[in-house]
């Protein structure tokens, strides 16, 4: 007869690669183009006598003038040959589980290339970026954790720009009026009440999740320039709420590089960081983290053994709001200290990206958040350096970056089964 | 006889067969944007109150941000009410004289609207073929900017030269926009996502574009191109009004829309991986080619509405983030005309009016322009949420079909 | 134990799913709800369950009257329903599905997955089930779902077990399995509902059978003086004919050829492997297996749906393994595809429109660039006529019409030309017994006018009764080849992927 009884295919007779192996050819070549690359532009850029020297201390701190001075070619030299090296491990497609990995590793690598050919013949207070880059990482995080909230029960949140925006506004006008912890208080539920109207349009209402985020950013922006112009400028006194000082944590602060980073910061920064903490925790390890999950997955399994798809989501997305509502308090009581129209600019867009970036977990929205507010730290200090590089082109670093990994060059990342479907019962 | 009759039973074992009747879907979403199944007056009762509604919570804002009347409360509650009710009525006095008020208003409102239609047509193509395109508004950056570069750089006569620009406009938006298209068709990048960000890259593009030789006017130092030849400016239509001939083209891109949806066969195409894409698919269609058409016809619209915001007014020049935020209105636009282009007209000539009327309110009642947003926050939110309309003013709901649902999650 | 439904109605809106329906069951005993697709006997269920409110009527157990609010209540109540699209969440592992909405936990809502692991392995033991706790659902076989479906039930306590088409997704192996693990459950005093559309399965399984017609319960008998006919008229209402009529087959030509071809499925894992076999003008040849066993993507892969990674599909001869649909449509091939409302039609379009879904593009429906409207019509019109569609109208959206009505559109569609293969999938699945009839008449009609024919089904008797050769896939392999004659029991064998001591060959 015809049909042949239960053969196999064997591996030569495949007339095309497997996915995997395609993306682990693609990443390979794109590595060995990179570290070209690398040597090419930052280790040739630089005359040969050059020097970069790094400064891993701030002035002022209780370990004064701890420096690395570097060859600026042969360290980007170094840098080439280890991607290189990474990228001809990629290409032999034996562990195809690494492909990420050497990915990541080799774009940290350029990064580092890239500073020293920036600061070629120069000093460059390293351990001040980084810093930077922490701050800046704060409203991103937020904002991811936000949206992280609200998708990990189907819930999208695009509207985390308008939550950041309209609590910034009502932060800096209470923070003014009353006193700094009152506009902070009055910011996060600002962010809850948002979240709440997300959640009624969205669960109750069915109104398209995605529409009824553009309708709140839309709305949250008329109505913060309309009263910001109407109130605030016959008011100004409201627009000066004064900002959270730093508090440094003793010991831990004085510790080189770790220390001004992570541990003299003030309290926006710690609570970012304990939330990281409680939501993965909450998440994976509680009841209410299990059936978050559920509700997320496979809302009607959840829903067949009593667990209440929509009380549920009306929580998560109310306490994302109030995440959102702490990044935006963050922003005009700690980064600025006064509330300017559209003064978010995108920051909430980019905490949606940072969200899908880190896989719709915590940790990795705070990764997503760390290396989000590297770029924007760069793109600071770039100037102060002088390079050639326009500022516009590491304004749109974020973009592009989240444009690459939705296109899933950095792999497949999987969102919550039920994202942007409503449940509806009889 | 065993028909079970035409009317599918909600019994679960046929999940796999019959239609969940409470399971809102894209189709859905599509019935009501298209206004199919829906009567007129339905179709017009929904927005008319809707704007009712939205006008009614403005006058509230209006009012509680009023701070001079508010002092009055505690001295002379009476003034005080007065005097709000003053405030509102010339507010909304303003924004209609400004939209109707007079011929010089409706020419207005008519030149406000042009940008309004062409990048409402542009979402509303996206809603009916399933994509969201919120994206219009750097399709319209980079699409204004290609136009305008043909309107500079090229010297023709205007026959020649303003097809050209609209050319080179159409271009530049249906690129911008093929390539959001590209990345959804080759990577299952979800567009709204993707058109976001290319939002901001172009936005950065055009910063960096307009402080390079290319575009830069001669003597300047900050971002702000040089000025369209005179032979690209679009013409006015009358004489000392601004309207101009770029509504006719927005009027023609209407019918064009129409056309293309329903009587060809690349709408027939566009609409079936719409509602559908697995049953394009398997009908047979390029579903990654339509992603792409589909992203790019969108991408060209929104592309001349940006060259209406460089050829079409003064100063004939591009600048910092000149498409403003008509490309989010765009969405709501759509959304009320129910991504019919018919329906989208009107819609454009309503919110051109609110944009021609609010100008004026801020000119002359103080109420800053910005109101007009948030009127058109609202608007969505009840158009998108019809039972929210019905429920304020009691309604019996009769056409349940109504709800929306556009994309469901950023898995491909 | 007693339970008790009376005078249940529900009322949907323009339809009336249940009307005045009664059941009783008791402890220690298996009673089977018998009814076609769209009878409502999952509406019944559902309000049982507390997922829906009835419009009317009142459900006792041990004679109190019970109100469910939700499926919290029904649980609360003993009442434990194993759906047929299983509730688990894929992502989760065993123990965290057992335990989800009932979680056991430490302080602070900390989860106690110890206790919950117990929980299942005690369980599992207990009834034989064999289960993992700590593995992860969606890399489970459908047949372990099931069970961890059961698990999750008796964890909870249930008294009343309702098991929803529990044998739709199972081997013929599986489902004895499955009948022991029902009367260990019985033994165990508990009540057992199972809902099928299975006349077969309900004559060997239950103690008592309620037939549903029409929202209604019709009659109730026990299987020991029923005979399948008199349970199908009882079911349809009407005398039925189980049998399909036809000739033997006259193959001809070699039509279609598969050579060791290889598929994955879209999370990249490979679905069919190396499957090599042939299909001959005029006769029908069936492929039967567990869903999952890599029948969707073969037959996706010779319509062109989707890509092969290795392997060769040649159609007459010609290779079309990189072809794309249309091309292939075009070679005059006829897909009915496994989901009619996923893929084969676009539900919010007109009749019209479905009609002309693929053959827009040329003439006569188009010049390539504008419809003809008129023309479309005019062909609808006709095909409607011709295939019996019952439809208030060919400008209505098809979503309002019957599952089978449906699927006749297609038919119509796919059949009105010069066929000279067809393949189809699932093409009776969740239809009434009139169209099923229909259907498989205008198939056997294909054989005889010549065209190959290939159809895959999950229902083994549809592959039984249609197919002149029959192949057996499990686990994206061939796993056995029968012809007409073969018994159940042997192609049985085979979709649980034993290679069977003699091959037809």
């Amino acid at each position: 007869m015809t049909a042949q009884i239960a053969a196999g295919a064997t591996e030569e007779s495949l007339h095309r690669a497997t996915p995997e192996q395609r993306r682990a050819r693609t990443v390979g070549i794109l590595l060995l183009l990179l570290a070209a690359f690398v040597l090419w532009i930052f280790g040739l850029g630089v005359e040969s006598t050059d020097t970069s020297t790094f400064n891993l201390s701030l002035p002022g701190a209780k370990y004064e003038n701890i420096k690395w001075e570097v060859d600026s070619r042969m360290l980007s030299a170094i840098l080439a040959a280890v991607i290189a090296f990474l990228g001809g491990l990629v290409l032999r497609r034996t562990y195809l589980r690494w492909t990420n990995v050497a990915l990541a590793i080799s774009l940290a690598l350029t990064a580092l290339s890239f500073l020293t050919w920036a600061a070629a013949g120069k000093s460059f207070s390293l351990v001040g970026m980084l810093v930077s880059t922490v701050v800046l990482s704060i409203p991103v995080t937020l904002g991811a954790l936000s949206g992280l909230m609200c998708e990990r029960v189907a819930v999208i949140n695009i509207s985390i720009e308008g939550q950041l925006l309209t609590s910034a506004f009502v932060g800096t006008i209470v923070g003014s009026a009353a006193n700094i912890w009152i506009g902070f208080i009055a910011a996060v539920l600002v962010g809850a009440l948002l979240g709440a109207v997300l959640a009624v349009l969205a669960i109750r209402y069915h109104i398209d999740q995605i529409i009824a985020g553009v309708v709140i950013n839309i709305f949250a922006l008329g109505l913060t320039s309309f009263l910001a112009r109407r109130v605030l400028t016959a008011a100004p006194e409201l627009n000066s709420p004064g900002r959270f000082a730093s508090a440094k944590i003793p010991f831990f602060g004085d510790i080189p590089v770790i220390g001004p980073m992570f541990f003299d910061q003030n309290m926006f920064v710690y609570a970012t960081f304990i939330l990281v903490i409680v939501i993965h925790f909450g998440l994976f390890y509680t009841r209410w983290g299990l059936r978050s999950r559920s509700v997320g997955e496979h809302p009607k399994a959840a829903d067949t053994v009593g667990i209440d798809v929509h009380k549920t989501r009306y929580r998560n997305v109310i306490l994302g709001g109030c995440i959102a509502g702490l990044g935006g308090a963050f922003l005009t009581l700690s980064q600025v200290s006064r509330f300017e129209e559209n003064l978010t600019a995108g920051i909430g867009f980019i905490g949606l990206a940072a969200m899908i970036f880190g896989r719709w977990m915590p940790f990795g929205a705070l990764a997503a958040g760390l290396v989000f507010g590297f770029a924007r730290a760069l793109q600071q200090k770039l100037g102060i350096l002088g390079t050639p590089i326009p500022s516009e082109f590491l304004s749109m670093l974020p973009y592009i970056v989240t444009i690459i990994v939705v296109a899933g060059v950095v792999g497949k990342s999987r969102p919550p089964a039920a994202d942007g479907q409503p449940y509806i019962k009889q | 006889m065993t028909e079970s009759g035409s009317t599918p039973k909600p019994d679960n074992a046929d999940k796999s067969s019959q239609p969940d009747p409470d399971q809102p879907n894209s189709e859905d979403f599509l019935k009501n944007a298209t206004g199919v199944g829906s009567s007129l007056r339905q179709a017009l009762l929904i927005p008319a109150l809707a704007l009712l509604s939205a006008l009614v919570i403005g006058a509230l804002i209006i009012a509680v941000t009023d701070v001079d009347s508010l002092k009055l409360w505690s001295s002379d509650p009476g003034e005080a009410f007065s005097s709000t009710l003053r405030g509102i009525g010339n507010a909304y006095k303003a924004l209609f004289v400004g939209s109707l008020g007079s011929r010089r208003a409706i020419t207005e409102t008519l030149f406000a609207a042009t940008p309004l239609i062409l990048a409402g047509l542009a979402v509303a193509v996206g809603f009916q073929a399933g994509l969201f395109n919120i994206g219009a508004n750097g399709q319209m950056h980079i699409g204004g900017l290609v136009g305008l570069w043909v309107g500079f750089s090229v010297s023709a006569p205007t026959i020649i030269h303003i097809p050209l620009a609209i050319l080179g406009a159409i271009v530049g938006g249906a690129l911008w926009g093929g390539l959001a298209g590209l990345l959804k068709a080759r990577t299952g990048a979800h567009e709204v996502i993707t058109t976001i960000m290319l939002n901001f890259i172009a936005l950065f593009m055009v910063d960096y574009l307009l402080t390079g030789t290319l575009f830069q006017a001669q003597g300047r130092n900050d971002p702000i191109s040089k000025r369209a030849d005179t032979t690209a400016q679009f013409p006015t239509l009358f004489d000392n009004y601004r309207v101009h001939i770029g509504f006719l083209v927005a009027l023609a891109a209407v019918w064009f829309v129409w056309w293309l949806m329903y009587r060809s066969t690349i709408g027939f195409e566009f609409r079936a991986v719409g509602a559908n894409p697995d049953g394009g698919k398997y009908a047979g269609m390029n579903v990654a080619w339509v992603y792409v058409a589909v992203m790019a016809v969108s991408g060209s619209l929104a592309g001349l509405a940006g060259a209406n915001q460089v050829l079409g007014l003064e100063p004939y020049r591009a600048f910092s983030g000149f498409a403003g935020d008509t490309g989010f209105d765009a969405i709501a636009l759509a959304l009320l005309g129910r991504s019919h282009p018919v329906g989208v007209l009107f819609a454009g000539l309503l919110f051109g009016g609110l944009r021609a009327g609010g100008l004026q309110m801020q000119g002359t009642a103080g109420i800053p322009v910005d109101l007009v947003l948030v009127l058109q926050a609202l608007i969505i939110v009840f158009i998108a949420a019809p039972e929210l309309v019905k429920a304020i003013f009691r309604i019996k709901s009769v056409d349940d079909g109504a709800k929306s649902t556009v994309s469901t999650g950023w898995g491909s | 134990m007693e339970l008790a439904l009376s005078g249940i109605t529900k009322q949907f809106p323009g339809v009336l799913a249940n009307d005045d329906v009664n059941l009783e069951v008791s402890g220690g005993e298996i009673l089977a709800l018998l009814g076609e697709n769209g009878a409502g006997k999952s509406t019944l269920m559902n309000i049982l369950y507390g997922l829906y409110t009835p419009t009317a009527g009142e459900i006792r157990i041990d004679g109190t009257a019970r109100q469910f609010d939700g499926p919290g209540d029904a649980i609360e109540a003993g009442i434990g329903m194993v759906h047929q699209h299983f509730m688990l969440v894929p992502v989760f592992t065993v123990a965290e599905n057992v335990m989800l909405g009932n979680e056991p936990t430490k302080r602070f809502g900390w989860l106690d997955l110890q206790r919950a692991r117990k929980t299942v392995r005690e369980i599992s033991s207990r009834y034989n089930l064999d289960v993992d706790p700590d593995a992860i659902i969606e890399d489970l076989p459908v047949g372990l779902q099931q069970r961890v479906e059961i698990i999750k039930v008796l964890a909870r306590q249930a008294n009343v077990l309702v098991f929803d088409e529990p044998t739709s997704v199972l081997t013929p192996t599986e489902v004895v399995g499955f009948v022991e693990i029902m009367n260990g459950l019985k033994a165990d005093g508990k009540a057992i509902i199972f809902i099928s559309h299975k006349l077969t399965e309900s004559l060997e399984l239950a103690d008592r059978i309620v037939i549903m017609r029409r929202g209604r319960t019709v009659a109730e008998v026990t299987p020991a003086n029923m005979d399948e006919e008199k349970l199908a008229e009882l079911m349809v209402g009407r005398p039925v004919d189980l049998v399909v009529n036809k000739t033997p087959a006259k193959p001809g030509e070699v039509v279609l050829s598969v050579e060791n071809l290889v598929v994955l499925d879209d999370r990249d894992k490979r679905m069919v492997d190396g499957v090599s076999f042939e299909v001959a003008a005029g006769e029908i040849v069936g492929i039967a297996g567990v869903q999952g066993n890599g029948q969707t993507e073969i037959v996706e892969a010779i319509t062109g749906l989707r890509p092969s990674l290795g392997g060769y599909v040649k159609l007459k001869g010609e290779d079309i393994t990189t072809a794309s649909a249309r091309s292939i449509h075009k070679r005059n091939v006829a897909h009915v595809p496994e989901d009619r409302q996923r893929s084969g039609l676009v539900l919010p379009f007109s009749v019209t429109e479905n009609i002309v879904l693929d053959s827009y593009y040329e003439e006569p429906i188009s010049n390539g660039v504008r419809m003809d409207w008129p023309a479309a019509q005019e062909q609808a019109t006709r095909l409607v006529e011709q295939y019996d569609v019952r439809t208030p109208g060919i400008d209505v959206a098809v979503s309002t019409l019957s599952g089978g009505n449906q699927q006749k559109v297609i038919v119509a569609r796919e059949f009105d030309r010069d066929v000279t293969f067809v393949v189809a999938s699932q093409p009776t699945r969740g239809i009434d017994v009139g169209s099923i009839e229909y259907i498989h008449s205008q198939i056997v009609g294909e054989r005889d006018q010549g065209a190959a024919v290939l159809i895959v089904s999950s229902e083994l008797e549809e592959i039984m009764a249609l197919s002149d050769r029959i192949i057996v896939m499990f686990e994206g392999r061939i796993a056995g080849e029968f012809d007409s004659s073969a018994t159940r029991t042997e192609i049985g064998l085979a979709m649980l992927g034993s290679r069977p001591e003699e091959i037809t060959s």
